[in-house]
């Protein structure tokens, strides 16, 4: 599934009058079977895009499409991971991944299937019968993910879904991202605020700036994977990456009395 | 030195602290009566207690008034049980509903059940079924508000999962909302059974003939302050139990709530 996002605008109101500018004029596209990072600080409007391609949220003008059609509501087609894994702790680990296929009424004997195709796929196998309070954060991912991928979607959208790990699982989890994704490249959006993150999964890397958000420039990655974080040409694209964070915004902090 | 680690030792001293601070209160109570500072009108030593409590049993009173007040707590709570968690989930999905029941039951809350006993009387008469309803009526707010609050406290994120897996409505609030909502349901019929408990002395001050309530109010109107004893320490007994036994309950069904036990 391709997803297009054109000139998208939104502010949000402050106060009584203000209104801030959350996303200013941004377009940029995802073809089918890409990975696309979308990099930025805190602020820069990155998850409102994300939301907006998962049908949560809508610009004020502008539109995003996935595959011509314009997003107007949440679709399985389009799953999503979020950050602090929202998986329901009253499941166990299959129950959390079998809840999508039995709510649009897929048969048991392809539902257990699923289930032992994405326990094994993301490995957990060994877990099915565990609940989420007895997993690490990594873990709580990998059903996270294994719980979208349960339902065929076309599109993976990612909100920062290892900012939670500390940096060794969240290397650990980066590779075996791509792993998955290489398997199968579905089309996937991953917001990140952490560069190497991005560098390192990436087809292209959107880079944002904040207040307002702006889409600064494109960064293609072109490296083969797997990737490795210490190459000269891994270096020296985080390094152009870095970049374009120098002075883009004026560096003395506003002060009002 | 390692750690002690023997389970049964372990089990052993927990359950020394947990009897300990008791013992030692009852023990200086007996003291300080045999040393005379007590008048045993005032304050019956346990050892009194004990017997009174010892001879009700024997006669039989004590099955009769505690059978019949179990009876009245039950009716009441369940009463209270099914009414509550039935319009607090309605009320806890519904704004419009909310809106329009908010007002009534925020200013019904406060009122003490015992205030109602008048119009209990006026309105059910003097028997089993106006003392049902102060119980009810004592049950009934803890477990509609903390419903209400259980669903209301949904997790954002639930709802937007539920929203891309595409999950009716329906099955939402059967298998997303109410299951989360389920920690302080339990809450709300814990403290509903405990107010229940707390309301059945002012259910049989109407005109009770047995029950626990009414030992008490007799015992009182003769002075026997050991039999009120008797009373108090068997109410608070038996709410000790039932809660154990809900809270047994609860460990089984929200099983998945790590919540914090203290060190």
């Amino acid at each position: 599934m391709e997803l297009v996002f054109s000139n998208i605008a939104k502010s949000f109101k402050r106060g009584a009058k203000d209104r801030v500018v959350a996303l200013d004029d941004i377009s940029f596209s995802v073809a089918e079977g890409e990975l696309v990072c979308l990099l930025g600080p805190s602020g820069c409007g990155k998850s409102t895009l994300l939301k907006m391609a998962a049908g949560f949220e809508f610009p004020d003008t502008g539109s995003v499409t996935a595959d011509g059609k314009p997003v107007c509501k949440p679709h399985p087609d389009r799953g999503m991971v979020f950050q602090d894994y929202a998986l329901f702790p009253w499941l166990t680990v299959e129950e959390n991944i079998a809840f999508g296929p039995e709510m649009n009424g897929t048969d048991r004997r392809e539902i257990r299937e699923r289930i032992r195709r994405f326990i094994t796929l993301v490995g957990l196998t060994g877990f099915e019968k565990a609940h989420p309070h007895q997993l690490s954060g990594g873990m709580k991912q990998r059903v996270g993910i294994a719980r979208m991928l349960a339902m065929s979607p076309k599109v993976l959208l990612m909100d920062e879904p290892f900012g939670a790990l500390d940096a060794f699982t969240r290397m650990e989890m980066q590779e075996e991202l791509t792993n998955l994704w290489q398997a199968a490249p579905f089309t996937t959006v991953f917001v990140t605020h952490d560069v190497e993150e991005a560098v390192y999964l990436a087809d292209r890397i959107a880079v944002m700036t904040s207040r307002p958000g702006k889409l600064k420039t494109i960064v293609p990655v072109p490296l083969s994977r797997p990737r490795v974080r210490t190459d000269h040409d891994f270096v020296q694209i985080r390094n152009h990456v870095l970049k374009q964070y120098e002075r883009t915004q004026p560096s003395a902090a506003e002060y009002s009395i | 030195m390692a750690r002690e680690t023997n389970p049964r030792l372990q089990k052993i001293k927990h359950l020394l602290q947990y009897v300990s601070l008791s013992i030692v209160i009852l023990a200086v109570w007996q003291t300080l009566y045999h040393l005379g500072y007590i008048k045993p009108i005032i304050l019956p030593p346990p050892s009194k207690i004990a017997l009174t409590f010892w001879e009700l049993l024997n006669s039989g009173a004590m099955a009769k008034h505690v059978g019949i007040s179990v009876l009245r707590v039950l009716e009441g709570f369940g009463i209270a049980a099914v009414l509550g968690l039935s319009l607090g989930i309605a009320i806890g999905l519904s704004r419009t509903f909310d809106r329009l029941t908010d007002l009534i039951i925020q200013v019904i809350k406060p009122i003490p059940p015992i205030a109602w006993i008048p119009l209990a009387i006026l309105w059910f008469g003097i028997g089993e079924k106006s003392k049902v309803y102060i119980i009810f009526l004592g049950a009934f707010f803890p477990i509609i508000i903390n419903t209400i609050d259980g669903i209301r406290q949904t997790d954002h994120k639930f709802v937007e999962v539920a929203r891309i897996l595409e999950v009716p409505r329906f099955k939402f609030v059967r298998q997303v909302v109410i299951p989360g909502a389920f920690p302080a349901i339990m809450t709300g019929i814990r403290v509903g059974l405990m107010v229940a408990w707390m309301c059945v002395v002012a259910a049989e001050l109407i005109a009770a003939g047995s029950g626990i309530g009414y030992l008490i109010m007799d015992a009182r109107q003769l002075s026997q302050s050991d039999v009120v004893l008797v009373g108090m320490i068997t109410i608070g007994i038996i709410g000790k139990l039932m809660d154990s036994l809900i809270k047994r309950l609860e460990k089984r069904l929200i099983g998945w709530k790590v919540s914090y036990v203290g060190d």
